[in-house]
């Protein structure tokens, strides 16, 4: 299992805590998938007196570790702030930074990014940025001391799969010693396979379980896939091939 | 038993209460002590939609069956029910949306661009595909509290004074002090007055971040709604959650960006973890309550259970809990 910061999670599947039809299935779906991790917000449920600590105490009570995250959040000083709010509220360095750049398809600002994390990390955070699939900015994030990256599937909530397969490739190869996490822009199981087959570590998703008409089933669904693509990765998958190979020889027949 | 019952509570749960017992003829005493219907009510902030098919995309088989219960009643009690249907659409790159609402929504069907302008004309200028679901309905939440609340008066139903009988606790979010379970989820809302637009029932535009719902009450007001936030914080709108339903209002009919802006409302709905209410023993008590966004869809249904069990002995089907030591 992945190792993040020095600490080993139960599984390579993450799940958000928003939109669920309510929080008794948002609970059940982590029960039946054993995700291994929450991401919660925290800065628009804070209210004016931290009024979100009902939702929050559901979440505490899932038993699975917490990763808060800053969503919401489109600058570098919010997302510091509501860092810091995190911190208190959920007794723990980790963070999943969102920088947001664009409100409609909610794009990472790389620049604000790199900015974030960089006091973040100084203040004594462990990162985990949710990036584009750019590897120069990639290096920037491990360089100012991410120590775990996220980089998108695709937009946020668009359920589109992995939509350059090539750059997630290469991160992977670029970064062999780093936990990579896909995050955002899961719609289906197999795109799940798909990351962890490809190597990466662990997937993060929401929508693609929360929207679900049953998401129990959808998030279990999730589980098997990353589970099976996880095995997959394991096992040295074969490389494909252009020419059909007969796996039992073919006797007495003129094929080259 | 047939009563007294003192009620706690005088919002839609407590006065449905009051009405669905005083009308099997027993003695009922209500007390709230901020008096008659009004803006301390989370109920005095709802769209006032009778829409069990639309819940149901999202909400419980439960509700939607408990849901379809609720016209009748509120008419057998003096409510005006308008009786128009619902319209639901999504912007040209939200189709998908549509697609799978449609799926989750068995009873609605499809209008063509030719049967939007025979509902809603103004929503036929902007969209050629919709869903009706033509059993729901709607009403004004405002003057269906404050009529009730005044027959209520007139059937013999005492506002205020002591403590009498059974009591029914009817507090909503306030009874968090007894409910530990019960939560509040936040709901920002608007009502905007707009002549350029004419609507006869209410319309949902679907939409990935910021789905909202508009319910007509009359005279060119509109209600839109509305937000759902995990905090329990009953005040403080904000800018963000404003400005999230002002552009779906604008994006649903650009006419809506020269609506007057006549109020900003905001509450905290009960709700337990799943979203659904509960009639809960717990010592001499019975709570009613966590009828989370499904105040007048629900409580007629939450108000014939408790009534059943109280003056009939009958357990109710679904949602009762008895937390009586034994």
């Amino acid at each position: 299992m992945p190792t993040f910061y020095g600490t080993e999670v139960t599984s390579r599947l993450m799940l958000g805590t928003a939109q669920y039809p309510s929080p008794a299935i948002l609970a059940d779906a982590f029960r039946r998938s054993g995700a291994g991790i929450a991401t919660v917000s925290v800065r628009r449920e804070a209210g004016g007196d931290q009024a979100g600590q009902d939702f929050w105490a559901l979440i505490r009570d899932l038993g699975t570790a917490v990763l808060p995250n800053t969503a919401g959040c489109y600058s570098v000083r919010e997302a510091v702030t509501t860092a810091q709010m995190a911190r208190e509220l959920f007794d723990t360095n980790w963070i999943k930074l969102e920088v947001i750049g664009h409100a409609d398809t909610l794009q990472p600002d790389p620049f604000g990014l790199v900015e974030a994390a960089a006091q973040l990390a100084e203040d004594g955070f462990e990162v985990f940025p949710y990036c584009t699939e750019d590897l120069v900015l990639c290096e920037r994030l491990v360089e100012v001391g991410c120590k775990v990256l996220m980089p998108w599937g695709a937009p946020i909530g668009t359920g589109l799969g992995l939509n350059n397969i090539y750059g997630l490739r290469s991160l992977r190869a670029h970064f062999p010693g780093i936990p990579l996490v896909v995050d955002a822009g899961l719609g289906l199981p197999s795109h799940a396979a798909q990351a962890m087959e490809m190597g990466y570590d662990a997937v993060l998703l929401n929508t693609a379980v929360a929207k679900a008409g049953d998401p129990v089933a959808m998030a279990r669904a999730f589980a098997l896939a990353v589970e099976a693509g996880a095995l997959a990765a394991g096992a040295d998958p074969m490389d494909a091939r252009d020419m059909a190979a007969p796996s039992t020889p073919v006797f007495g027949k003129a094929i080259l | 038993m047939s009563g007294p019952f003192t009620i706690i509570g005088g919002g839609v749960c407590g006065l449905a209460m009051a009405a669905e017992l005083s009308s099997r003829s027993a003695q009922v005493t209500v007390i709230d002590p901020k008096g008659a219907p009004g803006d301390h009510a989370c109920s005095w902030w709802a769209g006032g939609m009778l829409a069990p098919d639309c819940e149901g995309v999202t909400a419980e088989p439960e509700i939607v069956r408990q849901g379809r219960k609720a016209a009748r009643w509120w008419e057998s009690h003096g409510a005006a029910v308008h009786h128009a249907g619902t319209i639901v659409v999504a912007l040209n790159r939200d189709q998908s949306d549509l697609a799978t609402f449609a799926r989750r929504a068995p009873t609605a069907t499809s209008l063509s661009k030719t049967q939007i302008a025979d509902h809603e004309p103004h929503l036929a200028e902007r969209y050629s595909k919709a869903l009706f679901l033509a059993d729901e309905g709607h009403l004004d939440p405002r003057t269906t509290l404050i009529a009730l609340h005044a027959r209520l008066h007139q059937r013999g139903v005492r506002f205020g004074g002591d403590i009498k009988g059974q009591v029914i606790d009817c507090r909503g979010l306030a009874a968090r002090d007894t409910l530990t379970d019960l939560r509040g989820v936040k709901g920002e809302m608007l009502v905007v007055r707009c002549p350029d637009v004419t609507l006869s029932r209410p319309v949902r535009l679907l939409h990935p971040r910021f789905p909202l719902y508009i319910v007509p009450r009359g005279d060119g007001v509109f209600m839109l709604g509305a937000t759902q936030i995990e905090t329990g914080e009953r005040g403080r709108a904000t800018l963000r959650s404003v400005m999230e339903l002002m552009n779906a209002a604008y994006a649903l009919h650009p006419a809506f960006g020269e609506a007057e802006l006549l109020e900003i409302g905001v509450d905290a709905r009960p709700a337990f973890r799943d979203n659904q209410p509960r009639i809960r023993r717990i010592g001499d008590v019975i709570y009613a309550n966590g009828l989370f966004r499904h105040g007048f869809l629900l409580a007629p249904a939450l108000a014939q259970m408790t009534a059943d069990l109280l003056l009939e002995g009958k357990i109710p089907e679904v949602w009762y809990e008895d937390h009586r030591e034994r």
